[in-house]
């Protein structure tokens, strides 16, 4: 290790604030330490520094010798490869603006987003992108060159604004020479107030929006981020994540170029998980479902494995689940529970984490989503250093991290360096610091409804901090409503917290405006279907299953428990669920109860069901209901079924005496 | 789409007949094939199709009829001829080794081109291991170019079928062929699964050059991917053409729809 980023910082080179410039840094430092590989052809070939400042520095003038100038941006468009990290350092060494966008849009979408961000030049992965941009150049001629790093199929394609990027940097090398000078100029006038790069948000209602980072949001909450958990040059990380999105250019490109560290692209999409093992990433993030697949794949597995090995993963696993957590937060634990889980770790927790690819894990961080307990503790407990942590396009991510040895399942921690975060009256979180947005690009009306005059930044996300300053989001601002006792109502909080449990499938939560919290609920079908199996609980399908005693008592104590979380959170005890209901059919796309990515549409499943949620606000305990219902070949026909009606237990709010 | 050149006649079969004991399978049968082209057989059930490819490699030794392939006429192609001149070939039944991985699979289709002797490969030294490597680069860029990176360790009897038909496929390929024989390579599959191996016929007769005889039931597919189509019914030959020409003849429709007598 040659430094750490503090003394990087101390020492003087803080004026390492761009891209170029830390590019040509490391060159100079760690010229033949690898920068980036890519697994082709088999192999994991190898870029060390210096080749790539040699690349980027070879396309940079490539693209100049095209025209591109200071200013001028470039859309990047295709899977994660070293060319199209090293087109976007490429634009930024001529003071351009690199502009990823997602590689699976069609091209509506992407048409909109070139002609917003006015983007005249664009590198793409293949010919699949190609045919793309070649079908949005026939109406709109705005885009003057476009290169490709994969030459298969494109044999026929004879276009002059049409080259690989083979040629570009062939081309390059020629400038470079005839312009000796050029190259260095230009990188080296890059400053950190320039914009450094356009990232789209997905917007969920309306075009998406340019958000504008400048190369100090990006820097300094980059080298931020890696002071707070101690990273490294000495990393590796893969990059799998689509190149447009925030996180990816936080982890795969900002952070490897300020630290020093390797970044690693995989061969293609469907073998990310044997490069994970192959590459044993020290520092890794994924989304919540990528470990809930991981998990349920070693359940399966495990489920094959053989009787012996099945004793001894369960009881290991229980072992760790005792006190795996506690041993990685470095909390007290008796000696002789210490060496059972060195043992542990040695026969069980230790191959699994490396048939995981995880092995080498020191930090791993899941966002975007909640993410069941279960799931979270299960990688914590075999000593997996998962955190989670909360951020925006907006703000560079990082808003708020957990801190080792603070983790919980339930907060997302405390906020990041230099960054301020408080919450309004209504609830909503605003945050500040060195990694919020310049602008949205050409949107000043937006920019002004999100972004304060001082700096804050509104993100839509209704939260508060809990008892020991971690903040806790609990739904997105505008579904947050208010009980008649002027409690915070958060219907997705607390729907989330019972589809944590397996049998839980779909629920709905009723209480805006009203005196209590009441529920509608979907169960698994083969979750408590298999249940059911080995009680011997005979069934005839959904209808018969979900109005079954048995099933309720299930039912009910998931809804317990859940109440009796919220009784220990002071702002939410009094949003306990006061009666259920099991819906006699499972909410469906195709009966507009879900939304196509399966989110619940609570108005219209309230107004579709109202006798079911009159039923819950009076005492009755069972109610009839009809409903007509969509059969998978188009035909309708009606439902009725008496459904019955529980009370849930309720718990007294934590005492306040501590 | 580009214009298509079709080049010299590469392979010529005339007045083919096979019989097994008294069983007539092929009958007089005569067309050519030409340098870059698609060519499709086509015919119902037991028109004599497979027969016909098994001819063409050698599997099968007509009783009557000329084979020239390369500007070489023989009576009869023998199996090793076939193989040593370039010729690779997918079975209607994946004939693959199930325990085998795909990347062994495939690189038994190196087979011809090992130079090194037995020895030398057991010890991997010297001239045998260089050859290695270029054989594993080789087979590297078929799995590349088929898109079957996830499955490189994969036993392939663990594979779905349509994926063990492309790592046939891989294997025929992996002979570096100048005539590739395609038996049905998308009988069972399904739309998807179709349309890729569609696409892979297509590149591979315009990245490598190759030439593709095809048989194929899917009528869709044939017309899309051909260049010309040879109609086979009860060993007899039907019609020979372009595939509008081929899709007009009323013989043809006859044999495919039935025809009241």
């Amino acid at each position: 290790m040659s430094s750490s980023p503090d003394q990087r910082k101390a020492s003087g080179t803080a004026e390492l604030n761009t891209f170029p410039k830390l590019l040509q840094h490391h060159a100079r430092v760690r010229g033949n330490k690898v920068a980036m590989r890519e697994k082709d052809l088999g192999i994991w070939q190898a870029w060390s520094w210096q080749q790539v400042l040699d690349e980027v520095r070879a396309l940079a003038c490539g693209l100049a010798a095209l025209g591109f100038k200071s200013g001028d941006k470039l859309a990047i468009i295709g899977d994660n490869r070293p060319a199209l990290y090293m087109s976007m350092a490429a634009a930024q060494c001529l003071g351009g603006i690199p502009v990823p966008l997602y590689q699976d849009s069609v091209t509506k979408e992407m048409a909109f987003v070139l002609d917003n961000a006015d983007v005249h030049y664009a590198i793409v992965e293949d010919q699949e992108q190609v045919d793309k941009l070649l079908e949005i150049r026939e109406e709109n001629r705005s885009i003057r060159h476009i290169l490709y790093d994969d030459p298969r199929g494109m044999r026929h394609y004879d276009f002059p604004f049409l080259d690989s990027i083979e040629n570009a940097r062939k081309q390059g090398r020629e400038y470079d020479k005839a312009h000796p000078g050029f190259f260095d100029e230009k990188a080296d006038s890059v400053r950190g107030e320039d914009i450094a790069i356009m990232l789209y948000t997905s917007g969920t209602t309306g075009n998406p929006k340019g958000v504008v980072l400048t190369y100090d949001n990006v820097i300094i909450t980059a080298r931020n981020g890696i002071i707070r958990e101690g990273l490294t040059e000495n990393e590796e990380v893969l990059a799998y994540l689509p190149m447009a999105w925030v996180g990816d250019n936080l982890f795969s490109y900002a952070q490897s170029y300020v630290a020093g560290f390797t970044v690693n692209c995989p061969e293609s999409g469907a073998t990310i998980l044997t490069d994970l093992r192959e590459i044993g990433p020290t520092y890794y993030f994924a989304p919540p479902r990528v470990y809930e697949n991981m998990l349920t794949q070693v359940m399966i597995r495990m489920e094959d494995a053989s009787k012996i090995k099945q004793r001894l993963f369960h009881y290991f696993m229980a072992l760790a689940k005792r006190v795996g957590t506690r041993i990685l937060d470095g909390k007290d634990v008796s000696l002789s529970e210490k060496l059972l889980y060195q043992l542990g770790n040695f026969l069980v927790f230790g191959p699994l984490r490396d048939v995981l690819g995880l092995n080498r894990i020191r930090l791993a961080y899941t966002a975007g989503e909640a993410i069941g307990p279960e799931i979270f503790d299960f990688y914590r407990s075999l000593g997996i250093n998962i955190k989670q942590l909360y951020g925006q396009t907006e703000g560079m991510v990082f808003i708020c991290v957990q801190p080792d040895g603070e983790v919980y399942a339930d907060t997302v921690g405390t906020p990041a360096i230099d960054v301020e975060v408080k919450i309004d009256d209504n609830g909503e979180v605003l945050y500040r610091g060195p990694g919020v947005f310049h602008s949205y690009y050409k949107n000043p009306e937006s920019t002004a409804k999100t972004k304060t005059e001082d700096g804050w930044v509104y993100t839509g996300d209704a939260g508060f901090f809990a008892e020991n300053g971690h903040l806790k989001i609990i739904d997105r601002a505008k579904d947050v409503g208010k009980l008649q006792d002027g409690t915070m109502f958060a219907p997705k909080y607390i729907e989330n917290k019972l589809k944590f449990f397996s049998f839980i499938k779909e629920a709905v939560a009723f209480g805006d405006q009203r005196e209590n919290t009441c529920i509608f609920i979907n169960i698994d079908l083969d979750a408590v279907g298999n249940w059911a199996e080995r009680r011997n609980l005979a069934y005839s399908g959904y209808i018969d299953l979900a109005s079954q005693d048995e099933v309720y008592d299930l039912v009910q104590e998931c809804v317990d428990k859940v109440n009796e979380d919220l009784s220990q959170d002071p702002l939410l005890s009094n949003s306990q669920i006061r009666r259920f209901l099991v819906l006699h059919k499972e909410l469906d796309a195709d009966d507009g109860e879900l939304t196509r990515t399966r989110k619940v549409r609570r108005s219209f499943i309230a107004e579709r069901y109202a006798p079911l949620v009159e039923a819950l606000y009076s005492d009755v305990p069972e109610c009839h209901i009809e409903t007509q219902v969509k059969f998978e070949d188009g035909r309708t026909g009606m439902l009725s079924a008496d459904v019955k009606i529980r009370e849930a237990r309720q718990f007294t709010p934590m005492a306040k005496a501590s | 789409m580009h214009e298509r050149k079709l080049g010299e006649v590469v392979l010529r079969v005339e007045g083919i007949s096979l019989s097994f004991g008294a069983m007539r399978v092929l009958n007089n049968i005569s067309f050519d094939v030409r340098q870059g082209e698609i060519r499709s057989i086509i015919g119902p059930n037991g028109a004599g199709k497979s027969s016909m490819l098994n001819v063409i490699n050698g599997v099968y030794h007509p009783q009557q009829g000329t084979i020239t392939y390369r500007g070489v006429t023989r009576d009869q192609m023998k199996v090793h001829h076939a193989a040593a001149q370039g010729i690779a070939r997918t079975f209607q039944n994946i004939a693959l080794f199930k325990g085998m991985s795909t990347l062994d699979n495939i690189m038994t289709g190196r087979n011809l081109k090992i130079k090194s002797n037995m020895l030398q490969q057991a010890i991997y030294w010297g001239k045998a291991q260089k050859e290695e490597i270029e054989h594993r680069k080789k087979v590297e860029e078929i799995i590349d170019f088929l898109e079957i990176q996830a499955i490189r360790k994969t036993p392939v009897g663990k594979l779905p079928y349509g994926m063990q038909k492309r790592v046939e496929l891989g294997r025929a390929l992996a002979a570096e062929p100048e005539l590739l024989l395609l038996d049905e390579p998308m009988a069972g599959m399904n739309v998807e699964e179709k349309e890729d191996m569609c696409r892979f016929v297509l590149d591979i007769n315009d990245e490598f050059g190759t030439t593709i005889v095809l048989i194929e039931h899917d009528m869709g597919v044939v017309m899309d991917l051909s260049d010309r189509v040879v109609v086979l019914d009860y060993g007899l030959q039907l019609a020979d053409g372009p595939p509008d020409e081929v899709r007009a003849n009323q013989a043809v429709i006859d044999a495919y729809l039935g025809v009241s007598n």
